[in-house]
């Protein structure tokens, strides 16, 4: 959920759009936010699933340093999508364990 | 490689305030900070400061934050961002991973003359049954998540622990919109500042004196927490336990020093739990046991923004006099005057406590500058 | 006890010297610091065009107000970082009386509609009549808001009720 207004920093106006792709499907993102931003506002909680027991993970620290977030974007794995900022036309998708780099078999 | 006096590791309250004073007295500074943005932890701060006016008591977080990138830009300090630094190597040469987009990072060294360690503190976290579901999370992470980024993973908010970061992180989630399920705080009696409960109270959030937190339940993220009351040894109580519905756990539950660069570098440490943990210990300048680096703000003890602008702000004066830019009788007025502002941050309710540990971090910078172990 | 569960009683505060006395309130409105826990912080001290509230030179000191120079202008309200201070005002009616309280939530209330109140433990405890909002550009968002309430519940109602 986006807070579109609040009574310190007020109503988020003019905002400029950007759409990226989220486990196949278009997401409109604001220009410039972080991916897990763009996540949450749509309610998707969950990030990646571990290795051994496929368990869910997602946000914990959200200042890039536990790990919890991390994806796959634009076919990297082990993108923190907290500290990473949205671009149009980006792929993010949930991470299966340590996920796919090129030249894994 | 590139050169400068003073290269400050953090661009927080104290790394910004560091650096103001250096550079305002003609030092050559450049802050490397991780992230894209300037203010650490202040850039989610949209409350009002205590203290005094010369704390800019009453002045929001966010605003301060605005002030000191400001202040920055005036005094001409270089400020690195998405740079993080990965080490202190000899001679004072510094590795920074410079983040250009997604794919491509360069690495950059920089030797600096003087070094201020500034990098903060991070969120502990405490493991119960379902510690691990997406939507348990530190406080400072929904703080971020609504203060900063704007947005809520959920609507219902249970948080664990009752210092001034949860009482204030849940008075933040009720302005953005939120709805506090209750406060859990093991200890008997609330733990944060009394005001900060009491607009919690006045709106009707229950806060459960006594209660630790023994399950949050749900299959892809949290649906439900239970809790129970809690013995002095941290057992519970049978029968005790209530069952509240949730979709944000946040664990408010203190934080520790991140001491990596510090103790990388030599720097000696010590352990103090009113501190946060283990911390480098200092001279009155500021200075670690290693000539040259100084360290400042939540990296030498958990407190607050406003102590961390005050040492930063030490730091910055100490370096600019030792490297001849302040005159020492100026430098004395100047530091006293810090010193001053410190000590009355550190008074009152908590405020002694952190002042006792403080005292423990000078005395052991004079044992090991003596030879002691 | 307040200092274990946030929530002060008008009994604790009278005990601790920080209540204005029946006769003051029945004179005008007058400023109430409902804050008993030493912590450094002097804004309501500096902020007072009065002079009505002394900590003095170590600002972890109880804030002390004389309500006989207390002019009700709510400055304190806004400049308290706590938001713990309020304005009581039992002069202008046996029946009701007004509170100020300061406000930093989204609302839709406006000057003259009815609203719950709630008191120093969320309980709702009454209707009142939105007297007055005001905010300024120096409020840097707090908005304070006057409630006016039965007479009897003045030293009670501290916020605008909040549903669960």
């Amino acid at each position: 959920m986006r807070i579109m207004n609040h009574p310190i920093l007020g109503e988020q106006k003019d905002i400029e759009w950007v759409t990226i792709i989220v486990n196949g499907k278009p997401l409109k993102a604001k220009k410039g936010e972080m991916i897990l931003a763009a996540l949450h506002a749509e309610g998707i909680i969950v990030n990646r699933y571990t290795t051994k027991r496929h368990e869910p993970r997602g946000i914990y620290c959200a200042i890039g340093q536990c790990t919890d977030c991390m994806m796959v974007v634009n076919g990297i794995p082990n993108v923190r999508t907290c500290i990473t900022p949205v671009e149009d036309g980006m792929t993010v998708d949930v991470q299966e364990g340590l996920g796919k780099w090129r030249g894994d078999k | 490689m590139r050169q400068c006096e003073l290269l400050v590791i953090g661009g927080g309250p104290a790394g910004l305030s560091a650096a103001i004073q250096a550079a305002k007295a003609g030092a050559k500074v450049i802050v490397v900070e991780a992230n894209a943005e300037a203010g650490g932890q202040l850039v989610k701060q949209t409350h009002k400061f205590f203290g005094s006016k010369e704390h800019r008591a009453g002045t929001r977080g966010i605003v301060i934050a605005q002030i000191l990138r400001d202040q920055c830009k005036e005094y001409n300090v270089e400020v690195m961002l998405n740079s993080l630094v990965m080490g202190i190597y000899a001679d004072h040469v510094v590795a920074i991973d410079v983040k250009k987009s997604l794919t491509e990072h360069n690495i950059e060294r920089i030797q600096a003359k003087k070094i201020v360690i500034s990098t903060g503190t991070s969120e502990n976290s405490i493991r119960f049954k379902g510690w691990t579901l997406p939507g348990v999370m530190g406080a400072g992470a929904i703080q971020t998540m609504c203060n900063y980024h704007r947005v809520l993973p959920g609507k219902r908010l249970l948080m664990i622990g009752s210092g001034s970061v949860g009482l204030i992180v849940c008075y933040q989630l009720m302005q953005a919109g939120a709805e506090i399920v209750g406060i859990v705080e093991a200890l008997p009696h609330i733990n944060g500042y009394a005001v900060h409960a009491s607009k919690l109270t006045r709106e009707g959030v229950p806060i459960y004196t006594g209660y630790t937190i023994t399950e949050a339940r749900g299959t892809d993220h949290v649906k439900q927490a239970v809790i129970a009351k809690v013995n002095p040894d941290w057992t519970t109580v049978p029968g005790s336990e209530i069952v509240l519905d949730t979709d944000i756990v946040a664990v408010g539950a203190g934080m520790k020093p991140l001491i990596g660069m510090a103790y990388m570098s030599n720097c000696d440490l010590l352990y103090d739990k009113a501190l946060g943990g283990w911390a480098p210990c200092h001279s009155k300048n500021m200075e670690s046991t290693q000539s040259g680096i100084y360290v400042a703000g939540d990296t030498t003890g958990l407190e607050e923004a406003s102590t961390a602008i005050e040492e930063g702000s030490l730091s910055g004066i100490a370096v600019a006099e030792s490297l001849g830019y302040i005159p020492t009788a100026k430098a004395a007025e100047l530091k006293d005057a810090a010193w001053h502002r410190l000590n009355v941050l550190r008074s009152g309710f908590k405020g002694e406590e952190r002042a006792i540990a403080k005292q423990k971090q000078l005395a052991r910078y004079a044992e090991v500058m003596k030879g002691g172990k | 006890m307040y200092l274990d569960h946030g929530i002060v009683t008008k009994e604790e505060l009278i005990a601790a010297g920080q209540y204005p006395s029946e006769a003051r309130m029945k004179k005008g409105p007058v400023a109430v610091c409902e804050c008993l826990q030493n912590i450094p912080c002097n804004p309501c001290e500096t902020s007072c065009p009065a002079h009505a509230i002394h900590i003095g030179e170590n600002i972890s000191n109880l804030p002390e107000l004389t309500e006989e120079k207390c002019i009700g202008c709510g400055s304190c309200v806004i400049a308290c970082s706590g938001l713990a201070i309020f304005l009581l005002d039992k002069s202008y009616s046996d029946k009701v009386g007004s509170v100020s309280f300061p406000y930093e939530y989204l609302f839709s209330f406006k000057v003259g509609d009815k609203v719950k109140a709630a008191d120093r433990s969320g309980k709702c405890v009454c209707e009142g009549t939105v007297k007055r909002i005001l905010n300024t550009p120096k409020s840097d968002h707090t908005t304070v808001v006057t409630l006016e309430v039965p007479i009897d519940l003045v030293d009670e109602v501290r916020s605008v009720y909040r549903p669960r």
